[in-house]
C-alpha cells in the first residue's frame, strides 16, 4: 500500500516537474508546477512531515505559484505566452543528465557499502507514541528555543521583510518619486 | 516500506529537472520555475533523511532536539519565498524598462 501511494506520488512529482521544463505554454507549466508540487507536499506526509506538507500547500502551491501566474500574466505580451529553447539546450540536457548519472552511481555505491541502504527509519511511525504526536509541537518549541533555532528563525523573518521591501521598490514605477 | 534511496532518487531526478529548466529555458520566469524545482528537491532531500537517519527522543530543557531537518527545510521555505518576491519584481522592472523577459537579452551589466 505504502509502495503504491509513494509511486502516485512520484509519478505526479516527476511527471509535473516533465511537463514544467517541455511545456512551451508558460502557464500551463505554472500548472503543471502546482501538480508536481503537490506531490512534493505528499511526500512529505509520508516522510511524518505534517506541518512542511501544510506550509508547502499554503505557501508553495498558494502563494508562489499564483505569483508566478501574476507575473506570466503581466509579461505576455512580449513571448505571447509562447516560448522557445535557448539555441544551447542539448547543453542543457547533457548537464542535467550527468548530474542526474553521478547522483545515481554515488547512491549505489553508498548502497553496495551500506551506507544509505535503510529500508526503514530509525523510530518507526507509530501514531499512539507521544513521539509523533508531538513533533509538530517540537518543531514549533525548536524554532523559538534561543538553544536551538531561535537565531536563524529571527534572520529568517529579517530575510522576508527585506525581500518584501527589496521586492515593492524594485517592482515600483516611480522609483525616485 | 519505501527505501530511503528511492526517495533520494526521486529527488534527484526533480533536481535535474530543474537544473534542465534553468538552463535552457529562454523566459526568466520559466527559469525561476526551474529553481523552485531545485529547491523542492532539496527539500525532499532533507525531510527523508531527517525521517530515516536522525529523529530522535532525545531532548535538553526538556525540549526535543530531533527536528533538525525539518527547521532547516522550513527555512528553505522561507528563502524561497524571498527568492521568488525578489526575482519577480525584478522581472517585472525588466519588462516595463526593456520590454523584455527573455534572460539572454537583460545583458547591459556585460558591456
Amino acid at each position: 500500500m505504502e509502495v503504491i501511494i509513494f509511486a502516485i506520488l512520484s509519478i505526479m512529482t516527476l511527471g509535473g516537474g516533465v511537463m514544467v521544463v517541455v511545456d512551451r505554454n508558460l502557464f500551463h507549466g505554472a500548472l503543471w508546477l502546482l501538480i508536481s508540487l503537490f506531490g512534493v507536499g505528499g511526500l512529505f506526509v509520508m516522510l511524518a512531515a505534517p506541518f512542511l506538507a501544510a506550509v508547502q500547500v499554503l505557501v508553495y502551491m498558494g502563494a508562489i505559484v499564483i505569483l508566478i501566474i501574476f507575473a506570466i500574466m503581466l509579461t505576455r505580451g512580449v513571448m505571447g505566452m509562447r516560448e522557445t529553447s535557448n539555441p544551447r539546450w542539448p547543453v542543457g540536457i547533457a548537464v542535467a543528465v550527468v548530474a542526474f548519472v553521478i547522483v545515481a552511481a554515488v547512491l549505489k555505491l553508498a548502497g553496495d557499502n551500506g551506507l544509505f541502504s535503510v529500508a526503514s527509519p530509525t523510530i518507526a511511525l507509530d501514531p499512539s507514541s507521544d513521539y509523533w504526536k508531538f513533533t509538530v509541537a517540537n518543531l514549533g518549541k525548536s524554532l523559538v528555543d534561543p538553544g536551538q533555532y531561535a537565531l536563524p528563525f529571527e534572520l529568517a523573518s529579517l530575510l522576508l521583510t527585506g525581500a518584501m521591501i527589496g521586492a515593492i521598490v524594485i517592482a515600483r514605477e516611480d522609483i525616485l518619486g | 516500506m519505501v527505501p530511503l534511496t528511492a526517495y533520494l532518487l526521486v529527488a534527484a531526478g526533480l533536481f535535474s529537472l530543474g537544473m534542465y529548466a534553468a538552463l535552457a529555458r529562454r523566459n526568466a520566469i520559466a527559469i525561476l520555475m526551474g529553481i523552485e524545482l531545485m529547491l523542492n528537491a532539496v527539500n525532499i532531500n532533507l525531510v527523508a533523511f531527517w525521517r530515516f537517519l536522525t529523529p530522535s527522543t532525545a531532548s535538553a530543557n526538556g525540549l526535543n532536539v530531533g527536528m533538525a531537518g525539518q527547521a532547516f527545510a522550513a527555512f528553505v521555505f522561507v528563502v524561497a519565498a524571498a527568492e521568488v518576491a525578489v526575482g519577480l519584481a525584478l522581472i517585472i522592472s525588466m519588462y516595463r524598462n526593456r520590454r523584455t523577459v527573455v534572460a539572454e537579452d537583460i545583458d547591459t551589466l556585460k558591456y
